[in-house]
């Protein structure tokens, strides 16, 4: 069994990852998955190598907090056996795989197109002739919806096969968004370029992925993360957090048409976001997440006017939060809603809060801690039922907490930093791994420098990537007029999904 | 029913009175100013990351700013963002801002189709479409009618169908994938439709201009009515370009 083991933020050596046959690659990852909920696949992709096409494992373990690394170049021309054979959360990868590259995998389910990228290996598949799963019935109706939508949000298509008003199966069909970000890391070669590319990854995840991509360009470099670079990038994942959740409940109420939670919860958004805004001059925190330094120093007025703002959001969103939870009109429509059971999640790998939304202890804060979350002693929010109601609970508890850690890390401000007067530069021949949780989950950019230090790949994944499957089966044997609030209590993200 | 009244009162008064003139909070990066301070020229436009900035003499476009403050934090004698933020355009010329220019951005109302103002004074329905968008314009399109900013008052929302709309609002850069639902969406509209770009990636392609799994000929082959800069765009630039669009005479 040939892996080597990585921390989080952890470099290696590209040639001290060990490459072994398929059969043996294959063995070791089953053997990693099969029986073991702790661990799961955070990343498994392909990139072009001088000897062909080499994959590469990433299988985090969080129990030892560590990340098993394993490749393998398969042989041209062989039939290699899916490892969607043996766990279902490998299902999309592999997809993307096959699309990217055209390894075909046997035994797997139904080897469709992910986003149709702009350099998948088959330029015949088009977006417009996407496979849907199809039944003949002639019982049964087909729903189809978007990519263009009623509401203002991302373009994707959803395929529902209906008995009446029952979903038995929907069917999600994205890469509308596709604007060929990975290429763009790679193709861009400023430093500063390659920030905005990571903070438009997604517009809603900003925090999260500039910040994954602030690490992960540190450890390739060789530099430590400062304390004031930790302490920024918390902050705004923490706030970001709170200001999603909280436009995230607005939406889940508008659905169930309960206007008055729906407009106190829109308008509670605003002033965290308009506290970015103060401290780094964006609504949505672009500019404050950059490698080596951070641009906007937070003072102790900033501090204080932190506390002010949150000593009034937090009486006025405990008082709606209450008035949500405890109407019976609110509550028939959430409960019983949406359910995803441990079981569903465990097998498709789901992670962040639509898997603690389901019992499944998955959180990066506490599994592979970074910034400034091994000294917060993170309890994770977990639910059990899997339901809408869970999903806007873990939302509700998990701003109270963002809010506690809020107060607790701006208690102790960092010294600012001076800028580094020169640019670091990149190690060559490394891979290089950041793991963050940001308020959809957990978001892995993987990196590998060639032998002159510069981008030879880059890899993104988004919780979307998972979690998409999530929703498919929440909606199962549910009405379809309760699609909306199921969607809305995920929220997940076109564009990180697509890239 | 007195819980509701409740927090009802404890909201206090949240809307904004006047979206013309309301103040921003803190820092903000609305419109540029460049100075006429010498400064190495060559380094300022190598430093733009979306090469925003031209020099001889030094001009910031607005449609390809991405809004970093990079340029600024560099240059702090030669560029300076402030807060205003009545930054959107009718024409594309309006967005690049030369050194030494002070005044604020304003739209000519000779410039804008007579139709616009003839049927859109008082009601303007518009059909969003995000054409690989990155969320942030959906969320601050979106943040446009909370009981903040309220652009309903001014009759201006967002509709579900195009067969409702007026025009369509584009976000995002425009991939290959989206290209043919945003023709379909457009088609759907009645004339006469307008079309508004709203955010730098939408404007000029942003960060992702250039990228081969773009394809930005719609943009070429139709004209466009409003440019509203921003990555993304203040909720206050959009209602006020909107406003300046359809009602100013």
């Amino acid at each position: 069994m040939e892996y080597i083991t990585l921390k989080n933020h952890q470099t290696v050596l590209v040639n001290e990852i060990p490459e072994t046959d398929y059969d043996d690659f294959f063995e070791l990852n089953s053997w990693l998955i099969t029986d073991h909920p702790e661990r799961h696949c955070v990343n498994y992709f392909g990139y072009k190598t001088a000897s062909g096409i080499k994959l590469l494992s990433c299988i985090a373990d969080d129990e030892k907090h560590v990340i098993y690394v394993s490749s393998c170049i398969p042989a041209t021309g062989r039939l290699i056996k899916s490892f969607t054979s043996f766990s279902l959360s490998f299902e999309k990868f592999e997809r993307e795989i096959f699309e990217n590259f055209g390894i075909f995998f046997s035994e797997h389910p139904w080897l469709k197109p992910v986003r149709y990228p702009f350099n998948r290996s088959d330029k015949s598949k088009t977006i417009a002739s996407y496979p849907f799963y199809r039944s003949g019935s002639e019982e049964l109706h087909e729903v189809g919806v978007g990519p263009v939508h009623a509401g203002v949000i991302e373009p994707g298509h959803f395929r529902f096969l209906c008995n009446g008003e029952q979903i038995l199966h929907l069917e999600i069909q994205l890469g509308y968004q596709h604007r060929g970000i990975e290429h763009l890391f790679i193709e861009k070669k400023n430093l500063l370029q390659r920030v905005l590319l990571a903070e438009g990854i997604a517009g809603d995840s900003v925090a999260e992925h500039a910040g994954t991509f602030a690490y992960l360009w540190e450890s390739i470099c060789g530099v430590e993360p400062t304390p004031e670079v930790n302490f920024t990038r918390t902050l705004s994942l923490e706030l970001e957090r709170i200001s999603i959740h909280t436009g995230d409940l607005s939406a889940v109420c508008s659905d169930i048409a309960y206007q008055l939670g729906s407009a106190v919860l829109g308008r509670l958004r605003t002033p965290i976001i308009n506290f970015m805004q103060e401290w780094g001059g964006n609504r949505l925190g672009k500019g404050l997440a950059r490698p080596f330094a951070t641009n906007y120093h937070f003072t102790k007025e900033l501090a204080e006017r932190l506390n002010n703002m949150l000593d009034r959001y937090e009486p006025d969103f405990d008082e709606i939060v209450t008035l949500l939870f405890s109407l019976t009109s609110t509550l028939s429509r959430l409960e019983r809603t949406g359910a995803v059971s441990y079981n569903d999640v465990l097998s498709i790998g789901a992670v962040g809060m639509a898997a603690r939304a389901s019992g499944l202890n998955r959180d990066i804060r506490l599994s592979h801690p970074y910034g400034l979350y091994h000294q917060l002693d993170h309890k994770p929010v977990i639910k059990h039922h899997g339901d809408v109601y869970s999903r806007v609970q873990v939302r509700k508890e998990e701003i109270k907490q963002s809010i506690e850690y809020i107060r607790h890390i701006i208690s102790d401000l960092p010294a600012p930093q001076i800028e580094p007067t020169s640019l670091p530069k990149p190690q060559p021949g490394i891979f290089a791994i950041a793991l963050s949780e940001g308020w959809r989950g957990e978001v892995c950019h993987c990196a590998i420098t060639d032998n002159n230090g510069e981008l030879l790949v880059y890899k993104i994944k988004d919780p979307s990537f998972h979690n998409w499957m999530a929703l498919t089966l929440a909606v199962r044997n549910n009405e379809i007029s309760d699609f909306p609030i199921c969607n809305k209590s995920f929220n997940l993200s076109y564009c990180g999904h697509d890239l | 029913m007195f819980d509701n009244i409740k927090i009802l009162y404890h909201q206090g008064k949240q809307f904004i009175p006047d979206v013309r003139k309301a103040e921003l909070p803190g820092i903000f990066r609305g419109r540029p100013v460049i100075t006429t301070a010498r400064v190495d020229e060559r380094a300022l436009e190598e430093l733009c990351p979306v090469n925003a900035i031209s020099i001889q003499p030094v001009t910031i476009d607005l449609g390809k700013c991405a809004f970093c403050g990079e340029c600024a934090r560099c240059f702090p004698g030669k560029i300076s963002f402030t807060t205003d933020y009545h930054i959107s355009a009718n024409k594309r010329e309006r967005l690049f801002i030369r050194e030494g220019d002070m005044e604020a951005i304003t739209m000519n109302p000779a410039t804008v189709r007579k139709e616009i103002h003839q049927l859109f004074r008082r009601s303007l329905k518009l059909r969003q479409v995000s054409a690989a968008g990155d969320n942030s314009c959906e969320w601050e399109l979106n943040a446009c009618n909370n009981v903040q900013f309220d652009m309903s008052r001014f009759g201006i929302d967002f509709v579900a169908s195009p067969r409702h709309a007026d025009g369509i609002v584009i976000t995002g850069p425009i991939s290959v994938n989206m290209a043919e639902p945003l023709q379909l969406t457009y088609d759907a509209v009645p004339d006469p439709k307008i079309i508004v770009l709203a955010g730098t990636d939408a404007i000029s392609g942003g960060i992702f201009a250039g990228s081969p799994a773009l394809d930005r000929s719609f943009i070429e082959r139709y004209p466009v009515d409003l440019y509203i800069p921003g990555n993304p765009p203040h909720p206050l630039t959009i209602i006020n370009g909107l406003l300046d669009l359809t009602r100013m005479r």
